[in-house]
């Protein structure tokens, strides 16, 4: 289905930017990438999500839709003759929003602190870190029953919960030598994000790890001389 | 559809998290077993096997099948038992986004602003809170206005996920005015949403599952008292 009045204001490096993109693709409706920076809180980012000031945000028409998660849903109960992109069974619906959450709240913001740690402290945010992948690990087992992805043979809600954040965790492994994707820990995970690497939704959206690190060292670079 | 059988919510009374699940079920005409868990002293075997990422209430057991996080539980229920009674969630699309919009923010940014009133100390410190508060009820007020479209509730004519969220914190705004001297929800300055308590309060089901201030009171004495005692314990 072409769609023209569908936007998306958001930057590509961002891991919640990525899942409204690859749920837009899995229904194939096209839409426009208004290029927004996170760091520059804009009269229209403003204007776009005055509570929280953040992107993504989805434009449907008139429509304006906030918090990645949320449009990622609002996308699957409006283009209905597209893939689900949320399980079926109320069960499996309740798993799947419960690990994205978990991705959200506890686990993706630990990588906020590892931005910040030295030595020890360091060390104990990626030990999280990795604690985190192995229950990931296991949910993934539950969830994909065997099959390539959490949503079983196709792209399903927790791989695009996840998948925006796998250019990040693969950043980290390149960057810090943390060992994130560690096949020996966390096997399924590992076949998992080399799929996604192949699979025509996602593929193409997953941020490449090291323009995510030269941008990062920019970035910081930048923030250093401001505080000067 | 569902059956009733073999539904089990581990929670409590005092937690507005465990009332949403409750509030939910009977809105859904569904009967279950209650266990009210200690979950401010040691958690039991069962909390434990039954949400080992969190280790929190509440949990719903529904046929042996643990369901964790209230606002998720509270969905899930909409799900499995949609011939029951009127849908938690509204119909359109673009409704249960933003009901789940500020469902979020009422846990993720409104509830800290109540919490950090609990640490506040001093009244210039405390006065920046409330201020906080009150920013917050100002946007849901907003919020209010343009979900309930001049009905009773956020859900329109009927009690619905948003009046569920942030329903089941009214016992602990009560709390909180009591124990700070101060008024937080204030139909001067946020009517739409002082009307919508008065009404959600005495709701003929929430009436029941949302605990009284002062009970409230008592219970938080409780729970001060037995982890002071479990931390003088542990320096012993």
């Amino acid at each position: 289905m072409v769609t023209s009045n569908v936007k998306v204001l958001g930057a590509w490096p961002s891991p919640f930017v990525s899942r409204v993109r690859m749920a837009l693709k899995v229904k194939s409706v096209d839409y426009e990438l208004i290029e927004a920076n996170p760091h520059e809180k804009t009269e229209l980012l403003i204007k776009s999500n005055p509570v929280h000031k953040k992107i993504p945000v989805l434009f449907h028409g008139e429509k304006r839709i906030c918090e990645s998660l949320i449009i990622v849903q609002y996308i699957d109960e409006v283009w209905t003759d597209g893939p689900n992109i949320l399980p079926s069974d109320p069960y499996d619906r309740a798993i799947a929003r419960f690990w994205a959450a978990y991705i959200d709240e506890k686990w993706f913001p630990l990588f906020q602190l590892l931005r910040d740690a030295q030595g020890e402290e360091r060390r104990a945010v990626v030990q999280k870190i990795s604690e985190g992948l192995s229950l990931l690990e296991g949910a993934f087992v539950d969830c994909s029953k065997g099959k390539a992805f959490f949503g079983g043979n196709n792209v399903g809600y927790l791989d695009i919960a996840l998948a925006g954040c796998v250019g990040w965790t693969r950043a980290c492994d390149i960057l810090l030598g943390a060992k994130f994707l560690d096949e020996t820990k966390i096997p399924h995970l590992v076949g998992w994000v080399e799929r996604l690497y192949s699979d025509s939704s996602v593929k193409d959206l997953m941020p490449d790890p090291h323009i995510l690190i030269e941008l990062y060292k920019k970035f910081r670079a930048m923030s250093e001389a401001a505080s000067e | 559809m569902a059956t009733t059988a073999g539904v089990q919510v581990l929670g409590s009374w005092a937690s507005p998290f465990s009332n949403r699940v409750e509030l939910a079920l009977k809105l859904k005409s569904v009967e279950y077993e209650f266990v009210e868990e200690v979950f401010y002293a040691n958690k039991s075997e069962r909390l434990l096997k039954a949400n080992p990422v969190y280790q929190q209430i509440p949990v719903l057991i529904h046929d042996e099948k643990p369901v964790c996080e209230s606002l998720i539980i509270v969905e899930y229920i909409d799900e499995a038992w949609t011939g029951n009674g009127p849908s938690i969630l509204p119909s359109d699309p673009y409704e249960r986004a933003i009901a789940r919009f500020w469902a979020g923010y009422v846990d993720n940014k409104w509830f800290p602003t109540m919490k950090e009133l609990n640490t506040a100390s001093g009244d210039e410190a405390k006065a920046i809170v409330v201020g906080k508060i009150n920013e917050g009820f100002a946007l849901l007020e907003e919020a209010f206005v343009k979900s309930s479209k001049g009905k009773a509730f956020f859900g329109g004519d009927d009690v619905g996920y948003l009046d569920i969220a942030l329903g089941c914190y009214l016992g602990w705004v009560k709390v909180a005015e009591l124990i700070g001297g101060v008024k937080l929800l204030d139909g001067s300055r946020t009517p739409g949403l002082a009307g919508w308590a008065e009404r959600f309060l005495s709701h003929d089901v929430a009436k029941d599952i949302i605990p009284e201030a002062p009970k409230l009171v008592e219970f938080m004495g409780k729970v001060q008292a037995v982890r002071a005692a479990a931390a003088n314990t542990a320096a012993d």
